[in-house]
């Protein structure tokens, strides 16, 4: 059964479209035929940081207009041969996104793949209600200060009383916390909320934390999801979430900052 | 020939509507107060009809000066107050209403009224709003902000069910039991407003606003397991902390009742 999976926060600048392109590739690297959808209309960052952004013709809006094929629009990766982007418009009218044409083009997705990632824009209106109302699944994006989690409650009683499966009746949708730009010295020193600080409010299976890196801001510089990169605490906490996602018991990883301390100590590191 | 159906019937009904007893004829000081009010619950007299009581302004020196109503009936209009009707007030203050569209409500001492009345002291500002970070601009029409007990068209409303929510209730959801208790099974995070007609039982941390006998019942309360609550209310009287919740009832299994006038929050003793 195809999959759709919306990466959502309600707050800007959390790590959506960061987590949507390392957890497509994620995806695509074991095995699923997967596509990543930019429903940022009018920011549409989703394409410099798969790194498609020259190859960009057609965008989803042309293809909910009927001006194009869907197929037209798609946009292989460089990276992966199972993903595809499908970018958003640069210019257009957020109202395009309407949830029949959206719901066009995931049925029409669903005929030839596995994994559909809507990569949300921030708020709870018009693109972002759009990227959330199909889906299967959600990764809940979240950092760990109050207005972010506040504002995933927000979202998570959206989903679950607003979304399609929420008015159907049919099965909830599946929720997932990621926690991302996760800085454990921050966290002991009492500066950020911790993980159980977190999932104390929200009450949802989290799914991984992502640490805060600087090699995430080069990684999206050079169009790479930050998945690819090598010897990175950022590219393996993806990896682990991706696994989690499909079913693999992986134990959370990056949480502490005692851990850090101690390998510092057994190898005089600094 | 046949008798043509009947397109309407009219009978008597004895709904519940909520008065504003007004206690002054300064309607800028009314205006002010109840600006201050709702915005300590916003969305409470969302489409809540309201009657005008102005049986304590005709006692008033003044009960003949004009009385600015077209004013106070715009400003309710823009908080989504809908006034009815006033109940008493003098010949004139009457005449003054039906001029300005209102009906006039015959005054039923036996019935009791719901009760909203401006705090004793002002005492606290707003909470805030919650903060709609980075949600972008205006919100009309938000998917996904209430969840309201199905209407139970026929029963009377002391007969309506217990309504039983077995999920977290999050910022942004409102829960309203109508004519009914409200039993919360998960949290209630900030933000979030549970409003019932008769009492609030939760099982699990109050975190976000609760108001029991919201249509004026002043014996309703409010059970929660762990008290951390932004705003409790009965019957229209209520009680913010925006300097924290007192340290004897702060995470404790609580209740909350009316005496007088004075919402009080009490721990529950641990005894049996
Ligand atoms: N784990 C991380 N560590 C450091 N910076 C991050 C991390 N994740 C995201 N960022 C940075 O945060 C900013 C916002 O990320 P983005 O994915 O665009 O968020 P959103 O899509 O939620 O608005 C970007 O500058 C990005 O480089
Ligand atoms: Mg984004």
């Amino acid at each position: 059964m195809p999959k759709v999976i919306v990466v959502t926060s309600g707050k800007g600048g959390v790590g959506k479209t960061t987590t949507s392109a390392s957890f497509a590739t994620g995806l695509a690297l074991r095995g699923n035929k997967t596509v990543v959808i930019d429903f940022d209309v009018g920011l549409r960052n989703l394409d410099l940081i798969m790194g498609c952004e020259r190859r960009v013709v057609y965008d989803i809006i042309n293809v909910i207009n009927g001006e194009v094929a869907l197929k037209q629009a798609l946009i292989k990766d460089k990276h992966c041969d199972n993903l595809y982007v499908l970018p958003a418009s640069q210019t257009r009218d957020k109202d395009a996104l309407n949830l029949d044409g959206v719901g066009r083009i995931l049925d029409e997705l669903k005929e030839s793949f596995d994994c559909i990632v809507c990569d949300s824009p921030a708020g709870i209106e018009h693109g972002a209600f759009s990227a959330m109302y199909y889906a299967d699944e959600a990764l809940v994006v979240t950092n760990p200060e109050v207005s972010s989690v506040r504002d995933s409650d927000r979202i998570l009683g959206i989903l679950a009383a607003k979304s399609k499966r929420a008015v159907e009746g049919l099965e909830p949708v599946r929720e997932h916390l990621l926690v991302t730009r996760y800085d454990p010295k921050r966290v002991a020193a009492g500066e950020m909320l911790s993980v159980d600080d977190i999932q104390e409010i929200l009450r949802i299976p989290l799914i991984g934390v992502i640490p805060e890196s600087e090699s995430v801001l080069q990684a999206s510089n050079s169009g790479t999801p930050a998945i690819h990169l090598d010897k990175s605490d950022v590219a393996e906490a993806y990896r682990d979430v991706v696994a989690r996602f499909m079913g693999d018991e992986v134990p959370m990883r990056f949480t502490t900052y005692e851990k850090v301390g101690l390998l510092k100590r057994l190898f005089g590191g600094r | 020939m046949p008798r043509e159906e009947p397109a309407f019937k009219i009978k008597n009904a004895n709904l519940p509507v909520l008065v504003l007893h007004l206690k002054t004829p300064d309607m800028a000081r009314v205006r002010a107060q109840l600006e201050t009010r709702i915005k300590q619950m916003p969305d409470f007299f969302a489409h809540t009809p309201v009657a005008l009581g102005l049986a304590e302004l005709a006692g008033l020196a003044s009960s003949d000066a004009p009385l600015d109503l077209a004013g106070l009936l715009d400003f309710m209009r823009g908080q989504r107050m809908q006034a009815v009707g006033v109940i008493g007030g003098s010949a004139a203050q009457r005449e003054a209403a039906a001029l300005a569209g209102l009906g006039i409500i015959p005054e039923t001492p036996a019935r009791p009224a719901a009760v909203a009345e401006a705090a004793p002291e002002p005492v606290v500002e707003a909470p805030p709003a919650p903060p709609a970070q980075d949600l972008g601009p205006a919100q009309p029409d938000l998917p996904g902000l209430e969840v309201e007990a199905a209407p139970a068209p026929l029963a009377p409303p002391e007969a309506r069910p217990t309504l039983v929510i077995d999920k977290p209730v999050r910022t942004g959801q409102r829960i309203y039991a109508e004519g009914a208790n409200l039993v919360v099974l998960a949290i209630v995070n900030a933000g979030a407003e549970l409003i019932a007609d008769g009492d609030i039982h939760i099982y699990a941390p109050l975190r976000g606003r609760a108001l029991a006998g919201a249509r004026g019942n002043t014996a309703a309360r409010i059970y929660a397991q762990s008290m951390e609550a932004e705003l409790v209310a009965i019957a229209g009287y209520f009680q913010v902390f925006d300097e924290g919740i007192p340290e004897a009832v702060r995470g404790k299994f609580s209740q909350i009742y009316l005496d007088c006038d004075k919402v009080v929050v009490k721990a529950m003793a641990n005894k049996r």
